[in-house]
C-alpha cells in the first residue's frame, strides 16, 4: 500500500450565498521517500488539499489515509510549511522552533537537542537566543522548516514555501530543503504555481486544472532529473523539454477555459 | 589616508548631528519649563491684582499654604491614601475582570454572539448614571467606590480585549494546529501574547477612566478621599481646596500613567 492515498476527495466551500467547489474527485498516491508537486493556477484548491493532507479542514467527500490509516486532527503525521515563516515574533528562535514538540508534549533533553543539531545542520547556529526580527527572510524561512522538522513528522507539506524570497535566496533554499529531504527521507508534497521550482524539486508533479479543481495531468520527472539536487536539475537539458511539456499543457488548460 | 579621512569626516559629521538632536530636546524641555512657570506666575498676579475673581480661582501661594497645612494635620495625606487606594484597586479589577471577560467570549463564540447587543447597550450607556443604585445595593462606602471605578473600565476593556483576540492572525493558528494544538494551547500560545500589545494600551485607558469612576463616587458617597474634598470645597466654597484637590490627583494620575508605560516598555520589546 502507498504512504498517502488520497481517495476520491471532494471539497465545497459554503457560504451563506453560494456553495463553491474548490476540490472535485480528486485521487492519488505517494510513496514513501517521494517528493511530489501540486502545479496550477491559482485557485485550483491545491492549498485546500495540502490543508485537508494535513488534517487542518475535512473534505466534504472522500478520505486520507497516511500509511493505511486514516487523518486525526489532534495527532499530526504531516508537517506544515506555510508561504511566509509565521516565527512567532515574541519567542526566540529556540523557542520557536521547539514550539512543536512542547504543543505535543514530547520536549524532552534528546528532542530538543535533535532541533538544535537540525538549526546547526541548516547554517543557523549562533541565533538560538535572537528573535525573528532580527533575522533575514531565508534565514526565517529555514528557522521556519528546522520548527517543521523538530517532531519528526512523517512527511512534510510545503504550501509555496519559496513564494516570498528573492530569486536568490530561493534557489539557495530549494537545495537546502531538497538535500534535507532526502537526507532525513522524508516524504514531501510541495505546492507552487512555479513550473522550474516543481521540475527541480519533485519526482512527479500533479497538475491541477482550476474551478473546480482537478487532476488534469501526471507528469513522471525523468530519472536523471530526479537524481540531481535543483540547482544542477535546472541546469540540465531534459529539463527544458519538461518545462516547454508543461508549459503547454498549461497554455491549453487556460485557453480552454 | 583618504579613506581615514572620510571615516574621520563622517565621524564629526555624526556628532554634529546628535548634538543637534541633543539641542533641539534641551529647547523643546526650556519651552515646557516656561510655560509651567509662566502659567504660575500669572495665576499668581492675576488673582493678586484682581484680575480675577480670587474667591473663585484662588492662588499658587493659597494653595500651597493649605497644602502644607494640610499635610502637617495629616488629613491631606488620609484622603490621598484612600483615593490612590480606591483608584488602584478599581484599575486592577476592572482590567483584569474585563479581560477574563474578553477571553471568555473568545473562548465560547455563541456566548459572544449572544451578548453582543447586551454589551452594546451597557457601553454606551454613562456608567456614572448607575451610582445611586450602586450606593443603595453597596452601601456608602468604599465598596461602593471601587465598584464605580470597576464598572467604568469593565465593559470596554472587555470589548477592546475580545475584538484583539480575535484579530490574532489566522496563520498563527494554522501552524498550531498543524501541530495539534488545543484550543487552550492556541489561547496559550498565540492568542494572548500577540494581543498583549493591545491590553497594556487599554491599560492607560483604564488609568483615566478609573480616576473618573473613583472621584464621581466620592462625589456620592462624600465620606472621604480627594472626590470628597472636591465636593466639599465646592460646597463650603473654598475653591482653593477644589484646586489643590485636582492638582494631587493631576500629579498621582501621571504618574500612575508613567507606571503603566514603563510596564508597556518592559513587556513588548521585540515587535
Amino acid at each position: 500500500m502507498s504512504f498517502l492515498v488520497v481517495d476520491r476527495v471532494s471539497h465545497t466551500y459554503f457560504t451563506e450565498k453560494t456553495a463553491v467547489t474548490a476540490l472535485e474527485n480528486i485521487s492519488l498516491t505517494v510513496e514513501k521517500g517521494e517528493i511530489v508537486s501540486f502545479l496550477g493556477p491559482s485557485g485550483c484548491g491545491k492549498t485546500t488539499l495540502l490543508s485537508i493532507i494535513a488534517a487542518l479542514i475535512e473534505p466534504t467527500e472522500g478520505a486520507v489515509f497516511i500509511e493505511g490509516k486514516e487523518l486525526d486532527r489532534f495527532r499530526p503525521t504531516a508537517g506544515y510549511m506555510l508561504q511566509q515563516d509565521y516565527l512567532f515574533p515574541w519567542k526566540t528562535i529556540e523557542e520557536n522552533i521547539l514550539l512543536g514538540l512542547k504543543i505535543m508534549g514530547r520536549l524532552t533533553e534528546e528532542t530538543k537537542r535533535r532541533a538544535l543539531d537540525l538549526l546547526a545542520y541548516i547554517g543557523l547556529k549562533g541565533v538560538e537566543s535572537h528573535y525573528p526580527s532580527q533575522l533575514s527572510g531565508g534565514m526565517r524561512q529555514r528557522a521556519a522548516l528546522v520548527r517543521t522538522l523538530a517532531t519528526d513528522p512523517k512527511m512534510l507539506l510545503l504550501d509555496e514555501p519559496f513564494s516570498a524570497l528573492d530569486q536568490q535566496t530561493k534557489l539557495k533554499l530549494e537545495e537546502l530543503v531538497w538535500k534535507t529531504l532526502k537526507e532525513y527521507g522524508k516524504t514531501a508534497v510541495l505546492v507552487t504555481h512555479d513550473i522550474g521550482e516543481a521540475i527541480a524539486m519533485s519526482d512527479r508533479i500533479f497538475l491541477f486544472s482550476a474551478k473546480p479543481g482537478r487532476i488534469m495531468h501526471t507528469f513522471m520527472v525523468p530519472d536523471e532529473l530526479r537524481r540531481l539536487s535543483p540547482f544542477a536539475a535546472r541546469q540540465h537539458p531534459s529539463f527544458s523539454a519538461l518545462f516547454q511539456s508543461i508549459w503547454k499543457e498549461l497554455d491549453e488548460l487556460e485557453t480552454n477555459q | 589616508m583618504n579613506l581615514k579621512q572620510t571615516s574621520e569626516r563622517i565621524r564629526s559629521l555624526h556628532q554634529q548631528y546628535i548634538a543637534s538632536l541633543k539641542k533641539e530636546k534641551r529647547v523643546i524641555r526650556l519651552f515646557q519649563i516656561v510655560i509651567f512657570i509662566a502659567f504660575f506666575i500669572l495665576w499668581e498676579a492675576a488673582s493678586r491684582f484682581h484680575w480675577v475673581d480670587p474667591l473663585l480661582f484662588s492662588s499658587p501661594s493659597a494653595i500651597w499654604n493649605l497644602f502644607v497645612e494640610k499635610l502637617g494635620d495629616h488629613s491631606l495625606l488620609t484622603h490621598t491614601f484612600v483615593t490612590l487606594f480606591e483608584t488602584i484597586l478599581g484599575f486592577i479589577i476592572g482590567t483584569v475582570a474585563g479581560a477574563l471577560l474578553g477571553a471568555l467570549l473568545w473562548w465560547f463564540p455563541r456566548l459572544s454572539k449572544t451578548l453582543d447587543p447586551y454589551l452594546v447597550v451597557f457601553n454606551a450607556m454613562p456608567k456614572v448614571a448607575l451610582g445611586p443604585i450602586l450606593i443603595v445595593a453597596l452601601g456608602p462606602g468604599f465598596t461602593s467606590i471601587i465598584a464605580m471605578g470597576v464598572i467604568i473600565s469593565v465593559i470596554i476593556t472587555t470589548i477592546v480585549v475580545y475584538s484583539s483576540f480575535q484579530e490574532v492572525d489566522a496563520n498563527y493558528l494554522k501552524v498550531l494546529q498543524t501541530f495539534g494544538a488545543t484550543r487552550c494551547q492556541c489561547f496559550k500560545e498565540a492568542v494572548l501574547p500577540s494581543s498583549f500589545p493591545t491590553i497594556i494600551s487599554t491599560l492607560k485607558v483604564n488609568v483615566g477612566l478609573s480616576w473618573v469612576g473613583v472621584i464621581t463616587g466620592e462625589f456620592l458617597v462624600s465620606k472621604q478621599g480627594l472626590g470628597y474634598l472636591i465636593i466639599y470645597g465646592f460646597q463650603v466654597f473654598n475653591f482653593t481646596l477644589v484646586l489643590m484637590s485636582l492638582l494631587v490627583i493631576a500629579l498621582l494620575s501621571t504618574v500612575m500613567y508613567q507606571v503603566v508605560t514603563f510596564i508597556e516598555k518592559k513587556l513588548i520589546k521585540h515587535r
